[in-house]
Parts: C-alpha cells; sequence; structure tokens
C-alpha cells in the first residue's frame, strides 16, 4: 500500500500503522478523523466527501516531506476517504512514527491541520434540514450560493 | 485549441459540470481563464475565493496557462 491514499472503500486503520512500523521509530502516533453528529445546533445524517484526487494524493505527499523536514527521521502515512460517509464512519486516519514520542504527537497534529489547508478534498454536510459544502474550516467559511433549495434531499 | 478546466464543490454545482474545454488562441493568464470560463458557463459565485491549479499545482492569477494544460479551481478545502 502506498504511504498517501485517497480512497473510496473503508478506512482499515492498521494498514496506515503498519505503512510507517520501523525499527528506529520509539512511537507511532494515530489520528483519525470520525463524521460527528452534532455541530451545535446542525444535526449530520451523512456527509459527502469528493475529492480532486491526483492532486490531492500529490498535496499529501506533500505534507509527509514537509513532516520529514521539520522532524528529521519521521515517517508518515495519511489515508483519506470519499463518497458518502455516515455518522462515526472514519474520514481519515494518520500515523506518524518517529525516534521519539514528542515528535510524533507534533507531527500528527501538524498533518491534519495542512489537510485542512491545502488538500484538495471537499465535504458536503446532508443535514436533517438541507445541505451545504463546507469551506474553509479555519474561518468556518461555507458558501450559501449555490445550493440546492433546502430539505432537498430528504 | 483546448484548454481543460476542471471544477469542483459549490462552483461544479452552479455550472452543472465538472469538466469544462474552453477554445483559446494562443497562452494567457489564470484570471483570463477565470473570465472566460464564466462567459461560457455562467457567474460562478464564490470563484474569486478559490485557488487555481494548473497541471495539479497551485498558481498565481497571474500565472500563464498554455494550450493542452488542466486548469482547476479549488474552493476552499474542507478535508479532515
Amino acid at each position: 500500500m502506498k504511504n498517501f491514499n485517497i480512497t473510496a472503500e473503508p478506512i482499515n486503520n492498521q494498514d496506515v500503522i503498519d505503512s510507517v512500523v520501523h525499527h528506529n521509530a520509539g512511537a507511532i502516533s494515530v489520528f483519525i478523523g470520525t463524521v460527528r453528529e452534532m455541530t451545535g445546533e446542525k444535526q449530520t445524517k451523512f456527509l459527502h466527501y469528493e475529492a480532486y484526487v491526483p492532486m490531492a494524493e500529490k498535496q499529501l505527499e506533500k505534507i509527509g516531506i514537509e513532516i520529514q523536514e521539520k522532524w528529521p527521521n519521521a515517517i508518515t502515512a495519511i489515508t483519506h476517504r470519499i463518497g458518502t460517509l455516515q455518522i462515526s464512519d472514519i474520514a481519515v486516519a494518520i500515523a506518524v512514527s518517529t525516534p521519539h514520542r514528542h515528535d510524533a504527537f507534533q507531527a500528527s497534529r501538524y498533518a491534519i491541520e495542512r489537510i485542512k489547508e491545502i488538500v484538495p478534498i471537499w465535504k458536503k454536510e446532508h443535514y436533517i434540514d438541507g445541505e451545504e459544502w463546507i469551506g474553509n474550516q479555519q474561518g468556518t467559511k461555507s458558501y450559501p450560493a449555490g445550493h440546492p433549495e433546502e430539505g432537498v434531499e430528504r | 485549441m483546448m484548454i481543460n478546466i476542471l471544477l469542483f464543490a459549490n462552483l461544479a454545482q452552479q455550472a452543472k459540470s465538472e469538466r469544462v474545454s474552453i477554445e483559446v488562441k494562443s497562452p494567457l493568464t489564470v484570471e483570463e481563464v477565470r473570465n472566460l470560463l464564466q462567459n461560457e458557463v455562467g457567474k460562478l459565485s464564490g470563484i474569486e475565493n478559490a485557488l487555481v491549479a494548473v497541471n495539479e499545482e497551485y498558481v498565481d492569477l497571474t500565472d500563464q496557462v498554455n494550450v493542452g494544460d488542466t486548469v482547476a479551481f479549488i474552493p476552499p478545502v474542507s478535508g479532515g
């Protein structure tokens, strides 16, 4: 398995972890992003993720390179799922192995924050009472224009 | 001679298409492509907030697009 993947299949966390096992690693930090039901008052029914797949995989690789530059000897693997996901499904799994634990914790955090900045993947929330494409979670800026009518997909 | 344009998320939804090809006679800037695209499919709300990638690499609005390139408009991302 490649270290950086966009997949339409359910994610197997162990595959991602296995990709970073190394005899000089003393730590593997794993981050798993899952589908949340309640965001404030909003109730999610399910999510849809879309990606510009070839570029998204390249950008994930870039994150791996950035991590290696910041934390020498770190090995990174990231798999992000696309398509329709249900509540509690795994959207993304990140594993980083490093010689010492401190770097592994920092690097796995760095990876998820960078995904939210530079990787062309989009999430569409399907709420109980409507749907919207979510953009820029740093500013939680979404784009009401171009949405279908509220409650189209009941 | 064509350039290929890829649209995603709310931009694709508005354009009712994920792929648009436009005929060009000579190299042009990313910004010119953005204008030509909207002449073709209509005004795309939010496209000014989209990043642009040419052949899968992020570029600036002033960068040049050549015939045969693939130009992707990348709305604010929301992976993870």
